[in-house]
């Protein structure tokens, strides 16, 4: 009960919303970049993707599932009061976060190596690299997401307080594994 | 004393407002007028800022509409100001002219009538009106605040880069935008734009998200969602519209930004610049028209729609009646925001688009004109037999009206798609989105200012010089662009430099020389505004704490600016906020505070809800006073 009014008063509740609709913005970007590929590729068979899409990126989709499943334990233990685990887990999720970002790194290599330049004539290979590469971007604001919440969980912040940061930072951290499955479905549906 | 006591509280307020993080409060003149995190003063920043660009815009549409009404005549003195480069013996030059014609687009939608008018107004009103200390989030208000700030300063700055400023038009569509060499404007001055764009997306984006989640979380109590004002509504969809449309601007940028400095082909094919082949091929310069436009459409609407909310609550407040149709304003603004997703297509019509798909465009086009004409028809049946008070705010709304009903009808006429092909990009555009966008969204946001500046500055603005500043704009704007319809329908393009040029566009000299002197009569009239807002800043009457007699929640804030709104208790809501000469009642308004137990020889039994116990207790108490209720459905 005590917890449940210092929670209104900080306004958590908004705050939490906050992130639901940075959520829905993003994935509008990606909508958009997406469409945007559509309306490029449709209808011309010199465009396309063209190319067997790096294994890479079936390694990345596997580190971020992981790395979504580590969230989740953290943000349970956080709730369990289980500082510990907490902050194990949350490092966890960091690492495979970074393993992810080599992974990608690897797809790029790979994709270079087989032809498929980002400065291309046909422009629907460019697009993989920005899908990919916004996706990056997101991924650097999850890790901060979850650095902060780390933080939080290190100087022992107030329960409530602690709870919000890590709630946020996995609820984004789900975004970002939900996203980068949809991207990669995606383009596996336009190979 | 009692102003400190008060003061006193608020701010003990303000700190378990926040958590008990910081020990002791004080504000300093950097916390509180710069990186202020009250919504009151951010409100005034977005103001202040947005007149500062609406001044800047101006007196660069003044410097085109020179040269287009007098082309070979020189002008010595544009010369002392603007230096050899852009007007060498007093004459605009072509470049400049270009520059001139896109940043005064790009800052009139995007800086003045986008943050300005949703920046001043949803900050400033959302919380005031639904009862609430602040917003969801007070600092990222703050950054959006900054956000927009620093984009408009970068706008600004292109003006000062060698090869000046962007210029291929509010839209940029590449491949003219993608290419440095294709104009002087399309180098540095290009990429100062897409920064400064990038900036003012994720500054309107962090205030959306701010004001939905204020508006979905913060309200008072009794204060359900049909009971907010038509204002919050309006801000509500803006938001939404934003939301969902400017990330999409994001991403065209981007893909841009690659095409310019990256050598990527997402929007360049077969172009020969100067003679020369560009290596560029397979890009499709339509698809920055799609991604653009799924923005630039929405985005007119992010430009009315406030306005229109503003309006609502003005017309109502000075009609002393309830709005008409609530409900159906409300349909109508959710109806809007729904379909203006799907009528980009009407500004591609002619770019090559399967003529199936532009009559779908069409037809999603035109029944979008049916929510704009609902609201009208309820603007004009609230005004009807309404006890009138014509102050300024009040004459602006109705401008207002009349501006959205002359420019809307042209859209008709523009969203038919056989039409469009000989009116796009003729002055029939120019002049259709200048009285429906730009006069009609200018005038609600003047509107809001001269409504609730006390509530801003605890001051009044001049009732007279209002007027003159109302008259003089508002003959002066149909003057300017009414005009344009006729040189559109004669096919005169748009953004052309010297009408002398062209055999058939020279009779249309005379013209433009008229509608020069129009439009310098509507600037000066500016003048008259400008010096009434700045004055009455601190010279101002002292204005009542609710100056126009109004229900809604902010004039029950006291007139001195707290942190945090209200020195007590938020108030509660009891009522919608129109009950404007509710019969039965002795005076002509009832607060939203007033419950309805206060008001017994005025209620009616559907205020109820359908609740019984309160219809039972009514009922009881007509029987009881039947001689005191005047009204004749309720015996
Ligand atoms: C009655 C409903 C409306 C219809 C049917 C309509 C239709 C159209 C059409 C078909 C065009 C494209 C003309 C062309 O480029 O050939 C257009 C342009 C435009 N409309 Fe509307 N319109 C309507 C209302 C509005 C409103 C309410 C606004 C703004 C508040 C607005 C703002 C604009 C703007 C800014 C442009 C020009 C963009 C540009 O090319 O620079 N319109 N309208
Ligand atoms: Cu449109």
């Amino acid at each position: 009960m005590e917890n449940l009014q210092v929670e209104d008063r900080l306004n958590l509740k908004a705050k939490k919303f906050l992130m639901w609709l940075f959520i829905i913005a993003s994935f509008m970007m990606f909508a958009a970049l997406t469409s945007g590929f559509i309306v490029y590729t449709e209808g011309n068979a010199e465009r396309g993707i063209k190319v067997l899409l790096p294994k890479a990126f079936m390694y990345s989709s596997v580190i971020i599932i992981l790395s979504s499943i580590t969230a989740h334990m953290a943000y349970l233990a956080a709730k369990n009061l289980q500082l510990g685990k907490q902050k194990l887990y949350i490092l966890l999720t960091i690492l495979l976060g970074i393993a992810f970002f080599y992974s990608q790194f690897q797809a790029w290599q790979a994709l270079y190596n087989s032809g498929a330049y980002f400065v291309n004539y046909n422009a629907s290979q460019s697009f993989i690299y920005v899908f990919s590469g916004a996706h990056l971007i997101h991924v650097i604001v999850g890790l901060f997401f979850l650095i902060y919440a780390l933080i939080g969980a290190i100087r022992n912040i107030p329960q409530v307080r602690n709870v919000f940061r890590m709630e946020v930072a996995s609820i984004f951290w789900h975004f970002l594994d939900i996203l980068w499955i949809y991207l990669y479905v995606f383009l596996l549906l336009n190979q | 004393m009692a102003s400190t006591a008060i003061h006193d509280s608020a701010v003990l307020h303000q700190h378990d407002d926040h958590g008990h993080d910081h020990g002791h409060h004080k504000e300093t003149f950097i916390t509180k007028y710069i990186f202020s995190q009250d919504h009151k003063m951010i409100a005034k920043q977005f103001l202040i800022t947005g007149i500062v660009m609406a001044v800047v815009a101006m007196i660069l549409s003044i410097l085109f509409r020179l040269q287009l009404a007098w082309p070979d005549e020189s002008f010595p003195l544009l010369e002392t100001f603007l230096g050899e480069k852009w007007a060498e013996g007093g004459r605009i030059k072509p470049d400049f002219y270009l520059a001139i014609v896109t940043i005064h687009g790009t800052m009139m939608v995007f800086f003045v009538l986008t943050a300005g008018l949703s920046g001043t107004f949803s900050n400033l009103l959302i919380p005031l009106q639904l009862g609430a200390r602040d917003m969801a989030s007070p600092f990222l208000n703050m950054i959006s605040y900054w956000l927009f700030f620093t984009s408009c300063v970068i706008m600004m700055c292109s003006f000062f880069v060698e090869s000046g400023p962007a210029s291929s038009g509010w839209t940029v569509y590449p491949p003219l935008s993608a290419l440095p060499k294709a104009i002087s404007g399309s180098g540095t001055g290009m990429t100062l734009w897409l920064i400064s764009m990038v900036l003012f997306v994720a500054s309107s984006l962090i205030g959306a998200l701010n004001y939905i989640s204020t508006i979905l979380n913060m309200r008072t109590k009794g204060m359900d969602m049909w009971k907010m004002p038509l204002t919050i509504w309006a801000f509500f969809l803006t938001a939404i519209v934003g939301v969902l449309s400017f990330p999409v601007l994001v991403s065209a940028v981007v893909l841009l930004i690659f095409d310019r400095s990256f050598g990527t082909s997402f929007y360049l094919s077969d172009i020969v610049v100067a003679g020369q082949i560009l290596p560029n091929q397979g890009g499709s310069p339509v698809l920055w028209q799609h991604l653009f436009w799924f923005l630039g459409h929405p985005e007119v609407y992010i430009v009315i729609m406030p306005a229109l909310g503003i309006t609502s609550e003005v017309i109502a407040t000075n009609s002393r009646k309830p709005i008409f149709g609530y409900h159906a304003m409300v349909y109508s603004l959710i109806g809007i925001t729904v379909l203006s997703f799907i009528v980009w297509g009407h500004h591609m019509f002619v770019t090559g688009m399967n003529p199936f798909l532009g009559g779908v465009f069409m037809i999603t086009t035109l029944i979008i004109a049916v929510p704009s004409a609902v609201k009208t028809f309820n603007y004009l049946a609230t005004i009807w037999r309404g006890n009138l008070r014509f102050t300024p705010a009040m004459l602006f709304a109705i401008g207002l009206v009349s501006f959205f009903i002359s420019g809307g009808l042209t859209g008709l006429f523009l969203g038919n798609a056989a039409l469009d092909i000989n009116l796009h990009d003729t002055y029939f555009v120019v002049a259709h989105f200048h009285l429906v966008m730009g006069c009609a969204a200018i005038f609600g946001m003047l509107c809001g200012v001269y409504h609730w500046y006390p509530k801003m500055f605890g001051r009044l603005m001049d009732e007279r010089l209002g007027y003159i500043h109302f008259w003089l704009t508002f003959i002066g704007a149909y003057l300017v662009f009414f005009p344009m319809h006729f040189m559109g329908i004669d096919g005169v393009p748009r953004r052309y430099y010297a009408f002398t040029e062209f055999a058939f566009m020279q009779e249309w000299l005379t013209v433009n020389v008229f509608v020069t002197w129009a439009a310098i009569i509507s600037a000066l009239a500016q003048v008259a505004f400008l010096w009434n807002f700045f004055y009455s800043i601190f010279y101002g009457k002292k204005s009542p704490q609710n100056p126009w007699d109004s229900n809604t929640l902010e004039w029950t804030a006291p007139v001195k600016h707290l942190h945090g709104n209200w020195p007590g208790e938020i108030p509660s809501v009891y009522r919608w906020p129109y009950d404007y000469s509710k019969p039965g009642h002795y005076t002509d308004f009832i607060p939203q505070t007033t419950p309805f137990s206060e008001t017994m020889s005025s209620n009616l039994l559907h205020d109820f809800e359908g609740n019984p116990e309160a219809e039972h207790i009514q009922q009881e108490w007509d029987r009881q006073n039947a001689s005191e209720r005047h009204n004749p459905e309720q015996v």
